[in-house]
């Protein structure tokens, strides 16, 4: 069986197209790269849906936090609090037990204990109570000339908040939300780890690399295989948020710029 | 547990959930928190040790040592932590059974890699195939630990790398003036310097730490999720006193409080430490306590 067969069987496999059955034996190169690659697929997906819904609440999360106002700071303080605190690896566990509790009782509740949902819930909160913590934080650290300057100007409610915090903390907070987004793409692999069944044996880049390894007992070549993939991931991520970094930081002259600075990553 | 626990139908509510709880299988529960609690305590200082380590290559001037040390600190960036952990407990795993092969049965012919089986002589196997659950059971636990430290000895290295350069170069220099040489600068300057530049990364780091022992499951120790995912199943009466539904829901929400408890005290006691040791330094911390109490 040629390489490219191979892609055309289990390219896109990870989705529900192509050959039904995993290979059992003979395992080759390809076969690994193409699945691992086609698991991908699912990592992708989870991570850039809960990035894009996530952004919105967490700044909704970040203005609550710093608001004065306790009926809206409590709940956005409990909320990055539990969120924050508990691993994320637990909180899968318990959504999809409380899913299927809920299932169980009414039947609205039945997509909700597939991963392509329950997971990118469970996900798009957690990456928005890390992601309105730094917000937040990037509120607090807004010059006060800024804001002053917006007064000056007649600028209040709506308009204040859309024509200079809203841009300003985005700015300040890019870089961290960076590394946020490199997190979270990384911990799109404990999906199928925990709990949420890979239906039809539809995993991710990890479930299947876990596969291989299970089934060769050589661990060494499906993880590098993955971690080239993630490595590459990580490249894509951080170049198109470069770009968003070069175009909120467009005003400013050159020296002045934030540079984008990574740290290594971390587990949630 | 209790001697009123003879009957479980007889009992009221309150009796049940108290005779419930005591169960054996939930002692294995309770021992598997303290199973996590040991991982902690062992894992910090081991992963403290390699992080030094790590960064005191790193900052070498042998240009190979050097090498390692900033490869394995790169090594955990970009790649996901759990796909280390699924590595490192297979391959540490079998590079044990590899050596002791090597060693203990030299006149072994055949290869150790046989298409898609690892096999080794008996005598190499680790532990040994008729050592008793518990060592079997100690032996994966201790490999777990090995990952553990491996992985955040790495982010470690990263925080402590990066308090070592944050220690004022005058002070280097100062030494150096004083005639100290390089490995007394280090030990008698630098080291004593950096903790109060390294307390904010490596308590960040116990937070992590913390949130990553629910990964214990995947290396397969029995821990908390393991535990709790069985106990919490729904049980019939034939085959235990204690008959109920799918209560697994409610075990994971116990662990979340768990955790979320024991982040909240970590970080109170670390906000403490910090307050102590930035006490007296030439830091922003440390001048504004200076103020506050003047």
């Amino acid at each position: 069986m040629s390489c490219l067969q191979t892609i055309q069987d289990y390219g896109l496999r990870a989705v529900g197209i192509g050959e039904r059955l995993l290979p059992r034996d003979d395992f080759t190169l390809c076969q690994q790269f193409t699945l691992i690659g086609s698991g991908m697929i699912w990592n992708i997906y989870f991570g850039v849906l809960a990035l894009i819904a996530g952004f919105f609440f967490a700044t909704a999360l970040g203005v609550g936090k710093s608001s004065t106002n306790p009926w809206f700071r409590k709940p956005a303080e409990w909320l990055i609090f539990i969120f924050r605190g508990s691993p994320l690896f637990i909180q899968f566990f318990f959504g999809y037990f409380l899913f299927l509790t809920l299932k169980s009782q009414y039947a609205f509740f039945d997509p909700f204990t597939a991963a392509w949902l329950g997971a990118l819930i469970v996900l798009f909160l957690n990456t928005a109570a890390y992601s309105g913590e730094i917000f937040y934080g990037a509120l607090l650290s807004i010059p006060k000339g800024d804001v002053e300057a917006a007064d000056a100007y007649g600028l209040t409610g709506w308009n204040r908040f859309r024509r200079v915090i809203w841009p300003t903390m985005l700015r300040l907070a890019w870089p961290a939300y960076t590394n946020e987004a490199i997190f979270l793409f990384h911990a799109t692999t404990l999906v199928f780890f925990s709990g949420f069944p890979a239906w039809q044996q539809r995993g991710d880049a990890l479930y299947y690399a876990s596969y291989f390894a299970d089934k060769t007992f050589n661990p060494f070549v499906p993880y590098p295989i993955l971690a080239g993939y993630f490595i590459l991931l990580t490249i894509i991520v951080i170049s198109i948020f470069g770009l968003i970094n070069g175009r909120l930081n467009r005003h400013l002259p050159q020296t002045q710029r934030s540079k984008m600075r990574l740290r290594p990553n971390l587990i949630r | 547990m209790f001697p009123f626990c003879a009957d479980p139908e007889q009992l009221d509510s309150l009796r049940w959930t108290l005779c419930y709880l005591t169960t054996g299988k939930h002692m294995n529960l309770y021992w598997s928190v303290l199973t996590v609690l040991v991982l902690l305590g062992i894992t910090a200082p081991v992963a403290l040790s390699f992080g030094f380590a790590g960064a005191s290559a790193a900052r070498s001037a042998f240009a190979p040592l050097r090498w390692f040390g900033k490869t394995y600190i790169a090594l955990v960036r970009g790649v996901p932590d759990i796909a280390f952990f699924l590595f490192f407990v297979i391959a540490l795993d079998q590079a044990i059974e590899y050596v002791r092969h090597r060693v203990l049965c030299p006149d072994w012919s055949e290869p150790v890699r046989q298409g898609n089986d690892f096999v080794v002589c008996q005598a190499a196997k680790m532990p040994l195939g008729e050592a008793p659950q518990w060592v079997h059971e100690t032996y994966g636990f201790f490999i777990a630990v090995l990952t553990f430290a491996i992985v955040f000895g790495a982010f470690a290295a990263n925080v402590l790398f990066g308090a070592m350069r944050a220690v004022p170069h005058a002070q280097l220099e100062t030494a150096a003036a004083y005639g100290m040489s390089t490995r007394q600068t280090f030990w008698r300057v630098l080291v004593p310097q950096m903790w109060v530049y390294a307390l904010p990364g490596l308590s960040n780091l116990w937070m992590v730490l913390i949130k990553a022992t629910p990964l214990l499951f995947l290396l397969g120790v029995e821990d908390i999720v393991y535990w709790a995912r069985e106990l919490g199943g729904s049980k019939t009466p034939r085959f235990t006193d204690y008959p109920h539904g799918d209560w697994r829901m409610w075990y994971f929400l116990g662990l979340l409080v768990f955790y979320l408890a024991f982040t909240r005290v970590s970080e109170i006691a670390l906000d403490r430490l910090m307050k102590r040791l930035t006490h007296g330094q030439a830091t922003a911390g440390g001048e504004a306590q200076r103020k506050a109490a003047a």
